[in-house]
């Protein structure tokens, strides 16, 4: 984990050849590389033993409840933007055991365990994405109690960017103030620079470890010129985003918690809860207890949950969100307005994932303006 | 009608009464009396003529529903503060419950056949007393409503009881 | 570092019977004398074996930290398994987390606390804590409320603190029969009714939501300010740290800023249905 705004330690030029030379350098400093790999029609994060395992000349086609990946004919590596999968998977897993305990009579006691903390180094992470690791950072950290495990992945964790040069129609983060281009939080960004011909990437080294590992690949130190590479490019794919989530949205829906929109998206809301599980800032989870046939040995397992169930709010005797408009008000609040309270930072980074991999195409943007026009026309 | 040496006293000290005018409250008193109850002793019984109201000073009264074959039910219980019945307001001017001690109980009970012709001679007493007894009716039809409600039955407790039927 | 959610084994010394469905567990650490410190309304996660994790608050008292006390009643498969605990069982312990009564502001205040069913076992360490230094409080008065004379909890102890001279302490139920001699009505008349005086009170409340809702609404009634009425929330609740995301009412965790919540903190969100 490095600090959120970090001075460059130097900016280079590398030939796309030397991708390969970045993710051996990563290996062979023991890290497990996860990266963009092309699964299932979809750009998915899974582990890459080298370069050939990227996708090249990708682009993805991104609306409400659409998401295609085709070919465009390029040679660049990074057209496409995020697909289902965030990090969240690697440094909060969907699925983890919490301890196992053994019964002795009328006793039990705990099994010891030693659980490995795997060194990840994600490779391609988005500007939007990363800020949803710090927003993570915040959750599993409350100044009172941590999560050891996930403290100490995220600690490990390598931190490679890739700047974001074209928006899915889906993307808001410019209005999110979390994108399209990382400004500190990684070890090394990198910027694709295509164009007349050309095909470099541009390096920003962002940390002592980041400096060690580029040390191993091959590069000029950046030209003036194309050190305004990243600046000028995700300027442009600012201007190209196509949504953006009203401003104050923090107020807005806190004084309308009450508000004939919900019943209206609660109409559309199946509360299928993809949208909680694609999106790389949600952190609910259940706790699963089980024993063995014997039922001499226990296990607790953390899973991921969502606010969109019905069980989420059980309390005995009844759910407190029975209707499907209090549980999409209590995700859409969370998310943009009461994650305030909570951590200091909104809950949203702006990726679009909920809009997209929404089955009927509820966009979390138009649910925002709808609510703030409404005002307007009062 | 007795009139109690200091009765005029202990009913102005009472909730019920506070705030109502002097010759208003001057009548009234001349329509009460100190009553005295032991435990278990009724006073009144479900279907007799309801003829008089009362301030509970001191003690409890149950009133009750008699079933065959099990311990009557209490309604509620009426206790100091309390004023007791308002069928004599209301046709044909019975009472629909016992009313029985639990304690040794003090009350002031008001002549309502009196009162009745002098609320009806005299509509301006006459509203303001039913707008003291509105708010009682009310009182009651509250309380019925929340023990309707059963307070106690859905969920008992905070972090006090378990939550989850996992 | 150690991992907030691993339960730790505690041994039960003690089991009583409260009421049909509600029972008492008295616990020590498995693993050798230690004391367990907490404040009055705080509650902790109990594991039962294989079974599931409860949040249960703690209904003991505060000054003996060497045993920890919990009264629970039987409402799901956890708390079931737990009541088939016998002395010498483990049973897995986290805690003790979550906000408490503000025994300390109380102080020089007259305190009045309305409960019932088994609302009182959460508030049972605050009146032992008052108990401990009755000086320091003005009136006190504790306004109980349950359904049947069956359902009162703790009755033994209730019949005692009203024997004390300085404690106002009344009873209410829902329904009885006429071997009842109590009162019968429901636990707002007390408050209605009640001998405490409103601008020197300090409330502390505590059952179902809809009791806790008429409970405020008669307090204020009778002119006691929001900011001097104290409640104690219930959430689904999987950690009891803030990670699980369950608790959440608006921007509050149950478990960490509550459960117990200055009302006048809560009162828009108590407003709102299905929050």
């Amino acid at each position: 984990m490095t600090a959120n705004k970090s001075e460059a330690l130097g900016t280079f030029v590398i030939a796309p050849s030397e991708l390969g030379s970045l993710i051996s350098a990563l290996r062979e400093d023991g890290y497990e590389v996860i990266g963009p790999k092309l699964a299932d029609g979809a750009i998915v994060h899974e582990p890459l033993e080298s370069a050939d395992d990227l996708p090249v000349g990708y682009d993805d086609e991104q609306e409400g409840g659409t998401y295609r990946v085709a070919k465009n004919g390029a040679n660049t590596y990074f057209d496409y933007v995020v697909g289902p999968h965030s990090w969240k998977r690697y440094l909060f897993p969907p699925d983890q055991q919490l301890c196992q305990m053994r019964r002795q009579g009328k006793t039990f006691r705990l099994i010891e365990t030693k659980q490995e903390i795997p060194r990840y180094a994600f490779f391609g992470v988005r500007s939007c994405d990363l800020h949803a690791m710090q927003v993570q950072d915040k959750v599993f950290d409350n100044g009172e109690f941590a999560d050891p495990g996930y403290m100490e992945r995220r600690k490990a964790a390598f931190v490679v960017v890739v700047n974001c040069l074209r928006p899915a129609a889906t993307c808001f983060c410019a209005s999110m103030d979390t994108g399209p281009r990382a400004t500190g939080g990684y070890d090394l960004a990198l910027t694709e620079l295509a164009s007349k011909g050309r095909h470099e990437f541009l390096v920003e080294v962002g940390s002592s470890r980041g400096e060690e590992i580029f040390a191993k690949v091959s590069g000029r130190p950046a030209t003036e010129a194309d050190q305004s590479a990243p600046e000028t490019a995700s300027a442009k794919a600012a201007n190209a985003m196509k949504r953006e989530m009203v401003p104050d949205v923090q107020a807005l829906l806190k004084r309308n918690l009450e508000h004939r929109r919900w019943d209206d998206v609660a109409k559309r809301c199946l509360t299928c809860a993809n949208c909680t599980l694609v999106c790389p800032t949600c952190f609910c989870t259940t706790v699963e207890d089980y024993t063995d046939l014997t039922g001499s040995t226990a296990e607790r397992r953390r899973r991921w949950d969502s606010c969109f169930t019905m069980d989420f709010s059980y309390v005995h005797g009844g759910s407190v969100r029975r209707e499907t408009y209090a549980r999409y008000r209590q995700w859409m609040t969370h998310k943009l307005s009461s994650w305030f309270d909570q951590f200091d930072v909104s809950g949203c980074v702006g990726c679009g994932r909920c809009i997209t991999w929404c089955p009927v195409g509820i966009d979390i943007t138009e649910e925002a303006r709808a609510i703030r026009d409404s005002e307007g026309s009062r | 009608m007795v009139q109690d040496i200091g009765l005029d006293k202990l009913i102005r000290e009472h909730p019920f009464f506070e705030g109502m005018d002097d010759d208003d409250m001057e009548f009234i008193a001349g329509c009460a009396a100190n009553e005295r109850f032991d435990p278990g002793q009724y006073v009144f019984r479900e279907g007799q003529p309801a003829d008089k109201f009362y301030v509970v000073r001191h003690g409890s009264v149950a009133l009750e529903v008699r079933t065959p074959g099990r311990d009557p039910i209490i309604l509620q219980t009426c206790d100091e503060g309390d004023v007791m019945g308002w069928s004599w307001l209301v046709p044909p001017f019975r009472w629909k419950w016992d009313a029985r001690a639990t304690t040794l109980t003090r009350l002031v009970s008001f002549d309502a056949i009196c009162l009745r012709g002098k609320l009806d001679a005299e509509p301006r007493l006459g509203y303001a007393m039913y707008k003291r007894f509105v708010r009682v009716i009310a009182e009651r039809l509250g309380h019925a409503r929340l023990q309707m409600l059963d307070l106690w039955g859905v969920s008992n407790g905070t972090p006090g009881s378990d939550k989850i039927d996992a | 570092m150690n991992d907030p959610m691993t339960p730790s084994p505690f041994r039960v010394e003690r089991v009583r019977k409260e009421l049909s469905d509600t029972f008492t567990l008295d616990l020590v650490p498995a693993d050798g004398k230690r004391d367990f410190p907490f404040l009055p309304g705080q509650f902790n996660m109990l594991y039962a074996f294989g079974v599931g994790e409860v949040p249960i608050s703690i209904s003991g008292d505060p000054s003996k930290p060497d045993t920890i006390v919990h009264t629970t009643r039987v409402v799901g498969a956890v708390t079931r398994a737990m009541r088939n605990l016998g002395v010498g069982h483990t049973i897995g312990v986290r805690g003790p987390y979550g906000t408490a009564w503000p025994v300390e502001e109380m102080q020089g205040a007259d305190v009045v606390i309305v409960t019932g069913g088994i609302g009182l076992a959460p508030l049972r360490p605050a009146i032992y804590s008052i108990l401990e230094n009755r000086s320091a409080f003005g009136n006190v008065s504790i306004l109980y409320g349950a359904r049947t004379p069956e359902d009162i909890l703790y009755r033994k102890e209730l019949e005692k603190w009203r024997g004390m001279f300085d404690m106002q302490v009344d009873v209410t139920v829902d329904y009885a029969t006429g071997r009842w001699a109590g009162k019968v009505g429901v636990v707002t008349k007390l408050i209605q009714r009640g001998g405490f005086h409103p601008q020197d009170s300090i409330a502390l409340i505590c059952g179902p939501e809809i009791m806790m809702k008429f409970a405020v609404q008669a307090l204020q009634d009778r002119g006691v300010t929001d900011d001097r009425i104290y409640v104690s929330m219930e959430r689904n609740m999987k950690c009891g740290i803030g990670f699980c995301g369950h608790c959440q009412l608006g921007g509050d965790f149950v478990c960490r800023d509550g459960p117990v919540f200055r009302f006048d903190t809560l009162a828009d969100k108590f407003a709102i249905s299905e929050l």
